[in-house]
């Protein structure tokens, strides 16, 4: 039960570069499953829709459906792939870490990505600075300044703080939830593997905790993708 | 027991930030944004758009028809009026003409019936005045016949002699 990760430090001499090789590991097996199917789904295109096309026009006008909830479709057709990708990653990245978590000796190899601090905020980082990106590009530099003290000036260090707040909360939101599956999940797994007792008390429960996490990983999933999009939109949208 | 080695379980396999995971991710992900982007979601994309438009061009197209069979619908309509309406006329027509046909042979008939009415009676006049005529000789002569033989029977010598002598006075005086 005493699992480690595998962390090498220092690469190439860089003191501040370190790698969790469980995390680089799993971050290219999401990437690598989500890009099959994606590509598999899009292959044999036609007007008269089949089988996977079917599925990938249906996600596409659920994402679509997402982006159009929170602004208008001129300005959120731009953010259209980068919504897809998220959703389709971070969903992907939940239901690896449900089916199975893998250990090799006593490291934790297999797992959700998204189960991790460090990924969950690098995705979220990424959102915000999009949204203050896109926001100066689309509306302009002064149009976005003024945005910090509307209704009024003294609402600054609130709104400055908000920026923060929205990062930690969108990624820590997402890691808190898949983590704290994956933990009651190996408890689960640790209970089932001490007794007779133990199994038949354990197994019923994690049979629905495993469930559960499906559950939560999809609408995990949606909210990242949702609230990114408020965020986005706040920024890049004429009203509040 | 369990739950301690959970715990220890979650420092240890957390681990901490590392830069290199974030570096990773963030590279991973734009590599994974690019390319599905290119190889999945973009053709998607564009049959979906290319779908509206069929649709939309089909349902256009569709109006289109539906208003020339509407016109055209109306056209014959029309021309069926038309023609109903001169067929009509040309029925009318016919029976006012044969209704003064009629007329102009009732007409006819009735002139040339009072002509020869007319002619009848011209001739009936004249041969009447012509029996009259004949009837007026044949009534002189007789009746000189009569007379002569009323006078033959009566008349003698002497009365003779003198009626001849009367009328050759006349016929003297005359001159």
């Amino acid at each position: 039960m005493d699992h480690t990760a595998p962390i090498v430090e220092d690469v190439f001499g860089i003191s501040w570069l370190d790698f969790n090789l469980a995390n680089v590991f799993m971050i290219a097996v999401t990437s690598l499953i989500v890009f099959i199917i994606s590509v598999l789904g899009a292959r044999k295109l036609q007007m008269k829709p089949t089988g996977a096309q079917n599925v990938m026009e249906w996600v596409l006008d659920f994402i679509k459906g997402i982006v159009n909830d929170t602004m208008d479709w001129k300005t959120g057709k731009l953010f259209l792939p980068l919504a897809i990708t998220l959703f389709s990653y971070i969903l992907v990245g939940n239901m690896l870490g449900v089916i199975t978590n893998g250990v090799v000796g006593h490291d934790l190899w297999w797992k959700s990505p998204t189960a991790d601090p460090g990924i969950t905020l690098t995705l979220s980082t990424m959102v915000i600075v999009l949204s203050h990106f896109y926001g100066v590009k689309l509306r302009g530099g002064k149009a976005y300044v003024k945005d910090y003290f509307t209704p009024m000036w003294p609402l600054f260090p609130i709104k400055l703080v908000e920026e923060f707040s929205n990062t930690l909360t969108l990624g820590l939101r997402l890691f808190g939830n898949i983590y704290a599956g994956e933990v009651l999940l190996s408890l689960l797994v640790g209970l089932t593997t001490t007794s007779v007792l133990g199994f038949l008390g354990g197994a019923i429960p994690f049979l629905a905790w495993q469930g559960f996490s499906v559950f939560i990983g999809g609408i995990q999933a949606f909210i990242f993708t949702m609230l990114a999009m408020v965020y986005i939109s706040h920024k890049v949208s004429e009203e509040h | 027991m369990h739950v301690f080695a959970g715990n220890s379980y979650i420092f240890a396999a957390l681990g901490g930030l590392h830069i290199g995971d974030m570096l990773t991710q963030l590279f991973f992900f734009i590599v994974l944004l690019t390319l599905i982007k290119k190889f999945a979601w973009g053709p998607v994309m564009n049959m979906m758009q290319k779908r509206e438009e069929y649709v939309a061009n089909e349902i256009e197209s569709a109006e289109q028809s539906r208003k020339e069979a509407e016109s055209a619908a109306k056209k014959a309509q029309a021309e069926l009026n038309q023609v109903k309406q001169e067929a009509q006329k040309m029925f009318e027509d016919a029976k006012n003409a044969g209704a003064k046909q009629e007329q102009d042979i009732i007409d006819t008939a009735r002139k040339e019936a009072e002509r020869i009415k007319q002619q009848a009676q011209a001739e009936i006049q004249n041969e009447k005045e012509q029996a009259l005529q004949a009837l007026q000789d044949q009534v002189a002569s007789l009746s000189v016949l009569i007379a002569s033989k009323v006078i033959e029977k009566e008349i003698n010598e002497q009365d003779q002699e003198k009626l001849i002598n009367d009328y050759l006075k006349e016929v003297g005086e005359e001159r």
